[in-house]
């Protein structure tokens, strides 16, 4: 019985694939489209693995270039490519000037990665204020009794801290100190919050990759790198006590309930920050990218492969997105999108 | 049939070279018969040598120009890109040590302090150690180790600087974090330079990036050195040697005064390529915009600065890397200008002597 049924779904596989193949070649050779986005790199892995299997799907190429979010903004609003990619949210008046409409793509996290003597992947405890004084050098050492507070049973050396921040421009330096800008006041006035800052004490890494080589290396340091090079690299990583007061691991759950504590609805053109989010279960540094598009696209064929590829990626991509340790969209705000689509970008 | 029309080919091929070889015996031996006809030909020739000679010396020139031209341009538009900063910021862009991409306040002295010192280390190392290699090469060194001593020093010149970049970051910099505790404890008592070696051993910072530069500058300074060692005339050491003098004699007072300028140029050859080079160091340098007192601390350099953040840099960030970009030309020049003085000194005080 069981074997008749693994045998029927295999056939039935079988039946797809070749549907699917006859599909991409008759649509492919009929009319393929080449459409390019640029823009953030955070987003840059789930795009091509998702660019890859919309092209068997339905013949259609999508070349994306991940040139920085700024560099993506900067080429839709010269309308040279058919999307951007954007780590932050463009306002309200930049959207209208430009005509452009704006939507999220995909959600992830960033967590605190650290190198102490004796301590386990994710034994330590931090919050969004111990964070960044450590961040802003007003707390030097692992001993300091504000991490012990947060920690006790926990004996933590009486080592200095090495903070490792990112050197270059990237969408996981923004989301990170935009997090810090809403729990720390004094991050607020002392840093701010960018792709770049000034950042008061530390070492730069290159990429997320150079993030985790220096926390590896450099004993009792911390950094923040993207919750998958955390993973891969088996790095140390800090528990977080979030908005509401939770102890929170982060992960896809966590990450997704940031997510669902948002009323997307309520926002305009979907700008909101997931940094300290309010659910209870909530991770505080999840961060979401944004695609932005013309809303009179000056192809109509083009913006309506688009919109294809990012409905793919949503529904038949969500198991890649997953293994790449990036969260899919709900499905609710799927279909707030596709409201917002159907109001705002001819097609 | 294939083979009668390759000979026939050959034949046809292979004619007119003894055809051609015939007429220019017959020319050779004609001059006396006809001397009208020889001078005219003469003056053809020496015309066409003219012609000839100005042409070429048009082409050489246009490739000096070409150079400059594109020296001039790339400084430019340098400055052109960066005209929002140089002229917004103006001095206080040279003077301040601010580098603040949320509120684009932008000072570039901490990439070029970086610059400078990791430069400077880079050249104290390099520069001896060179010399030593190219006097064993071309003085004492047996001479079967030559060769591949030689090759093995130039190989150092072709690894690409992403390469030591890596080796800097995955091996020396592990190395250099169980020495510097040593170096605090050792040298970080000594009085006046002792500062200088003081601070927590992360292993990476100015004196790693200005070793790692050390080694990838030393090819270029040794290869130079070897090659005007070898030209030192064989006369003047031997005298020397005859006079008595000892093997360092030779190379301090002979072989270095006769190599002097050839010397200079190399190391700073040397140095051009310490103060531009961008990879290895953004490895091993730490990336912090911080003008530190002491070398084990990390710090920035414009080129790694700028490489850094290019690519996400918009607007008065892209404006200020810009100008970084320019400053870089700036200091390069000012500082190839000033060995320029420094060795005409040098050579007017010799003339007086």
């Amino acid at each position: 019985m069981q074997q008749e049924l693994r045998l029927n779904t295999h056939t039935h596989h079988l039946g797809r694939c070749a549907l699917a193949i006859a599909l991409a070649c008759g649509i492919g050779s009929a009319h393929a489209t080449d459409i390019t986005g640029a823009g953030s790199s955070f987003v840059y892995p789930i795009l091509s693995k998702w660019a890859a299997s919309f092209a068997t799907q339905s013949g259609h190429r999508v070349n994306y270039q991940s040139i920085g979010s700024g560099g993506g903004i900067a080429q839709i609003k010269a309308g040279t490519v058919d999307f951007g990619a954007t780590d932050m949210p463009l306002d309200k008046a930049d959207l209208e000037q430009h005509g452009l409409a704006q939507f999220p793509d995909v959600i992830g996290g960033i967590v605190p990665a650290c190198n102490v003597a004796g301590v386990a992947p994710g034994q330590l405890v931090l919050s969004g204020s111990v964070l960044a004084d450590i961040f802003l050098g007003r707390i030097g050492e692992w001993s300091d009794p504000a991490i012990a507070a947060l920690n006790p049973g926990l004996t933590l050396p009486s080592a200095r801290i090495t903070v490792v921040h990112r050197s270059d421009g990237s969408g996981t330096s923004f989301n990170f100190t935009t997090y810090l800008s809403l729990v720390s006041p004094q991050w607020k006035t002392a840093v701010g919050s960018g792709s770049t800052v000034q950042w008061p004490v530390g070492i730069g890494g290159k990429g997320n990759e150079g993030v985790a080589a220096y926390v590896k290396q450099l004993p009792n340091s911390i950094g923040y790198v993207e919750y998958a090079y955390a993973v891969q690299n088996q790095l140390g990583y800090a528990r977080m006590r979030n908005a509401a007061g939770t102890l929170v691991e982060p992960g896809r759950d966590s990450f997704q309930a940031a997510a669902a504590s948002v009323d997307w609805a309520k926002t305009e053109n979907f700008a909101v920050s997931l940094a300290n989010a309010p659910g209870a279960t909530a991770w505080p540094i999840t961060a979401t990218s944004w695609v932005l598009m013309r809303r009179q696209p000056q192809d109509a064929t083009h913006a309506a492969v688009a919109l294809d590829f990012f409905r793919h990626g949503w529904t038949a991509g969500k198991s890649a997105a997953i293994a790449l340790d990036y969260v899919p969209l709900p499905d609710t705000l799927v279909q707030q999108i596709e409201a917002y689509w159907h109001m705002h970008i001819k097609s | 049939m294939s083979g009668d029309r390759a000979n026939m080919r050959y034949g046809h091929r292979g004619d007119p070279v003894p055809g051609r070889r015939v007429a220019r015996a017959d020319g050779a031996a004609s001059p006396p018969a006809a001397s009208a006809v020889a001078t005219c030909s003469h003056e053809r020739r020496a015309r066409a040598d003219t012609r000839n000679d100005r042409w070429f010396r048009g082409l050489l020139q246009a490739c000096a120009l070409l150079v400059l031209a594109v020296l001039l341009g790339a400084a430019l538009s340098t400055a052109w890109g960066g005209r929002e900063v140089l002229l917004g910021q103006g001095w206080r862009f040279l003077g301040s040590a601010q580098w603040d991409p949320v509120t684009n306040n932008y000072g570039a002295l901490a990439p070029v302090f970086g610059t400078l010192v990791t430069s400077l280390i880079a050249l104290l190392l390099a520069v001896p150690l060179a010399f030593g290699i190219a006097l064993f090469l071309t003085r004492t060194a047996p001479p079967w180790l030559r060769g591949p001593l030689g090759t093995a020093v130039e190989l150092l010149a072709s690894i690409p600087s992403i390469i030591y970049g890596m080796w800097g970051l995955f091996a020396f910099v592990p190395f250099m974090a169980r020495v510097e505790p040593w170096l605090s404890a050792s040298l970080g008592r000594l009085p006046l330079i002792g500062c200088w070696f003081q601070g927590p051993p992360l292993g990476l910072g100015l004196l790693t990036a200005g070793i790692v530069l050390a080694v990838m500058i030393l090819p270029f300074i040794s290869a130079v050195m070897r090659e005007v060692f070898q030209a030192v005339p064989a006369q003047l050491i031997e005298a020397a040697h005859a006079l008595g003098a000892t093997t360092w004699e030779v190379a301090w007072q002979i072989v270095l005064p006769y190599t002097r300028a050839a010397v200079i140029g190399g190391i700073f050859l040397g140095l051009g390529r310490a103060l531009g080079e961008t990879m290895a160091v953004t490895f091993v340098l730490g990336n912090s915009y911080a003008i530190s007192g002491s070398l084990l601390m990390p710090g920035t350099s414009i080129a790694s600065s700028i490489a850094n953040e290019f690519n996400e840099a918009v607007g008065t960030h892209r404006s200020a890397l810009l100008a970084l970009a320019f400053l870089l030309f700036v200091v390069t020049f000012a500082v190839l200008l000033a060995a320029r003085l420094l060795l005409r000194r040098m050579t007017r005080r010799e003339g007086l002597r």
